[in-house]
């Protein structure tokens, strides 16, 4: 099928490269092209439709690079927007003020609810955590039992009682844990049909009793179009705080990942992946976005339609900092590239050596919000022009972007040294060019 | 008044039209609204006919090969209007899904056509095999075959315990080795002790496996080969469990379970939810195997053989 989007992509951007503008016209295969990715990938009907409209009218007009075709560029657009959308902010679990905290795990039949609680588990226990799981699911055969064993292997205590009576082994669990000085409580429901209106009553009943700090609804990546169904009445009845994605380790696209996130704006906290007990993967928006898109083929593509792209915009920027012509505005660019690439934090620690050190000091991820905002607050004429800034300007500046005439100085300050410095970089990467050239020649060092 | 009727339980065809309920009227009104005020089947109804069929999860192919016959239909039959739409979207469907194979009987009653008559199940995980394989056995006791279950399933926590317990609701008996013992001795244990009992029906569970890992699969294809060493032609049905929420990639999981154990039937799991199961119509028709079962609640009797032309009706019909 891939085989098929992939030769189709091409000869739509063979035939158009050389236009300078997306339009409706030279695009139009693509549009149809990625939506039917997007609907093999069992995104919904309804989201597909939207998704591919909403990206559509955001690149219309949008100017083409030289080297990349429309059809490439909205391929992009597409993958960029479906990563935004995807990852939205990253929010870990919230923990209660004072413990224990109460985490509900609910979910269809076969989701994978009982297996991902030994896995949450075993993970705030190496997180120095000290969990009790509460086994409320009471109707499915040996459903206690298996929640049981998976809880022997990491040694993580469980309470059940004898009685089939989901809201009462959740209570008193609740119980337990407080007079055991567990500071989790897991509780893993039965499955259920989101159609079941008694089960459904039940798990609200749940909810009622032990107000959790964090319930997870639990969701199989294989699901098709009725995820979009199934999401919506759980968060309707259970007002769920993140979503967990399961067996992502089969060959699944995963496209239910974005139509839940599309129709209930829930961040996806965790995803599952095989069944021993291992730590739980954290979820990176960019691999599930190429995941949707079909992997290889599209991604090639788009990584093509990258590349040039950074290509084009480092060699623009090095001209303009050679011809001394950098100012605010490629600052500003400049920043967005930084923000694009991931948290702070996460790029911080990809440094070797860095990241050791780093582990306990915190990096605000909102740290460049504020010069942004000060670059923002600009006119067009004062980022090109910085010397023209004089006191009123900067008055001005400082109030519209909420900081102070202080902050704007430092900023001005930080800019003109970091131009300076990059200035001198670029000379001696030159005379560095020079000098390997005469070694050449000479065929000595 | 039948059995189950006296035991309070509703006729077959009321359950399933109740488990297919939701998507029965989404669909119809869907379809409605695409054809108000028309005799002739336009780009907008065939528009509309695409979004019902795709968000059933019949999925893009099947889908664009479904419109394309309906397409060739309405030029050469010119006038084409909405119920005769309807009536040949039935037939197409129907046409799609494979007709069961006589020599293999989904019904509970028929005569096994060996003894024993091996029925190994598998699938993926949390699709609900060893639930199906508990309702099978209570129906093929209700029919008054002798049965016997063996737990292959060794590897998932406490599913041996799960099976053990819906033996003794069907009250069958069970071959069990406990967790972790190997899937391969188990499903050979079983079949020879079916064969020395006198067994009429077997029905192994396995484990469930993402079929994408080639040694989970490879132990699938050696739990077959060992059984065909006491029976020749055993198992004489590999049953592929599928979850009807599943989207496209149950084509893949047919795919890879037929290149692993050559299954010989389907069964579509959890319809009493939402979901339509449309993506076995592709799989039944690209891979040449019936859908034998489906499963539209938690009972035991919930799980009923399939039957073609009422599944297409369900999905279709006003009533």
């Amino acid at each position: 099928m891939f085989d098929d989007l992939s030769s189709k992509l091409q000869s739509t951007f063979k035939t158009l490269s050389g236009q300078s503008k997306i339009t409706e016209l030279n695009i139009a295969e693509a549009v149809r092209e990625i939506r039917r990715a997007l609907l093999d990938a069992d995104v919904n009907y309804e989201v597909a439709r939207e998704f591919t409209k909403k990206v559509k009218d955001q690149a219309l007009e949008q100017d083409v690079l030289t080297s990349v075709s429309p059809g490439q560029l909205f391929t992009k657009i597409v993958y960029d927007e479906l990563t935004q959308v995807l990852g939205g902010k990253q929010e870990e679990i919230r923990f209660a003020t004072t413990p224990p905290t109460v985490i509900l795990i609910a979910g269809l039949q076969g989701s994978g609810k009982t297996t991902f609680t030994g896995k949450l588990a075993k993970y705030l226990k190496s997180k120095g955590r000290n969990p009790l799981l509460a086994a409320a699911d009471v109707y499915r055969p040996a459903a206690v039992e298996q929640l049981k064993t998976l809880a022997e292997q990491i040694k993580v205590p469980v309470y059940s009682i004898e009685e089939k009576d989901a809201v009462r082994t959740a209570r008193e669990a609740l119980q337990f844990a407080r007079s055991n000085a567990h500071d989790v409580l897991i509780i893993d429901t039965a499955g259920r049909l989101h159609v079941d209106e008694k089960m459904m009553a039940e798990v609200s009943e749940i909810k009622k009793a032990v107000q959790p700090n964090e319930i997870l609804f639990v969701v199989d990546s294989m699901t098709g179009q009725d995820a979009v169904n199934t999401a919506r009445e759980f968060d309707k009845t259970i007002d769920f705080d993140g979503v967990v994605l399961t067996k992502l380790d089969g060959d699944t696209r995963g496209g239910a990942a974005l139509s839940i996130r599309n129709v209930v704006e829930k961040p996806i906290k965790f995803i599952s992946m095989g069944e021993k007990l291992d730590s739980l993967t954290p979820f990176f928006p960019d691999r599930m976005a190429q995941r949707i898109l079909g992997m290889g083929d599209v991604i090639s593509l788009v990584e093509k339609a990258q590349q040039e792209f950074d290509e084009k915009e480092a060699k623009q920027l090095q001209q303009r900092i050679t011809s001394d012509k950098f100012d605010l505005e490629d600052f500003h660019k400049q920043i967005n590239q930084i923000k694009k690439m991931g948290s702070l934090k996460d790029l911080a620690g990809m440094i070797p050596g860095v990241s050791q050190k780093l582990k306990d000091t915190e990096i605000d991820d909102n740290a460049l919000d504020p010069i942004e905002a000060i670059i923002n607050s600009m006119t067009p004429d004062e980022r090109r022009n910085p010397h023209i800034l004089n006191a009123s300007r900067k008055r001005r500046i400082a109030s519209g972007s909420g900081t102070s005439v202080r902050a704007v100085n430092d900023l001005l300050k930080q800019f003109s040294q970091m131009k300076k410095m990059m200035k001198t970089m670029t000379k001696m990467s030159k005379m560095g060019r020079a000098m390997q050239g005469l070694k050449n020649l000479t065929g000595r060092p | 008044m039948s059995f189950l009727e006296k035991l309070g339980f509703k006729k077959k065809e009321e359950r399933l039209k109740e488990g297919l309920e939701k998507s029965r009227t989404g669909l119809l009104s869907k379809l409605g609204k695409a054809v108000i005020g028309k005799d002739t089947v336009d780009e907008e109804v065939l528009d509309e006919l695409e979004e019902v069929l795709i968000t059933s999860d019949v999925g893009v192919s099947t889908t664009l090969k479904i419109i394309r016959r309906i397409e060739e239909r309405v030029k050469k039959d010119k006038y084409l209007n909405t119920s005769e739409l309807q009536r040949i979207l039935r037939e197409e469907i129907i046409a799609l899904l494979r007709e069961n194979d006589t020599d293999k009987p989904a019904e509970f009653e028929a005569a096994t056509p060996a003894k024993p008559h091996v029925i190994m199940v598998v699938g993926v995980n949390g699709v609900g095999k060893t639930t199906t394989i508990g309702k099978l056995a209570w129906h093929y006791k209700q029919a008054g075959k002798n049965v016997l279950l063996g737990a292959a399933d060794t590897f998932r926590a406490a599913a041996v315990n799960q099976l053990t317990i819906w033996s003794e609701r069907a009250g069958v008996p069970i071959i069990q080795q406990g967790q972790n013992a190997d899937p391969a001795a188990v499903a050979y244990d079983t079949v020879a002790a079916a064969k020395s009992r006198g067994a009429d029906v077997v029905l192994i569970d396995t484990a469930g496996r993402l079929h994408n890992k080639k040694g989970l699969m490879d132990e699938l294809s050696k739990i077959k080969r060992v059984m065909s060493k006491i029976v020749p032609e055993a198992p004489h049905e590999v049953l592929l469990v599928l979850d009807a929420s599943t989207g496209q990639n149950a084509m893949q999981q047919a795919k890879a379970f037929t290149e692993a154990v050559d299954i010989t039937g389907l069964a579509l799991t959890k319809l009493d939810g939402t979901a339509k199961g449309g993506i076995v119509i592709g799989i039944s028709s690209e891979l040449n195997v019936p859908v034998k079962y489906i499963g539209v609640g938690e009972q035991a009797a919930d799980l009923q053989v399939f039957d073609r032309v009422g599944f297409v009706n369900a999905l279709f019909d006003k009533s």
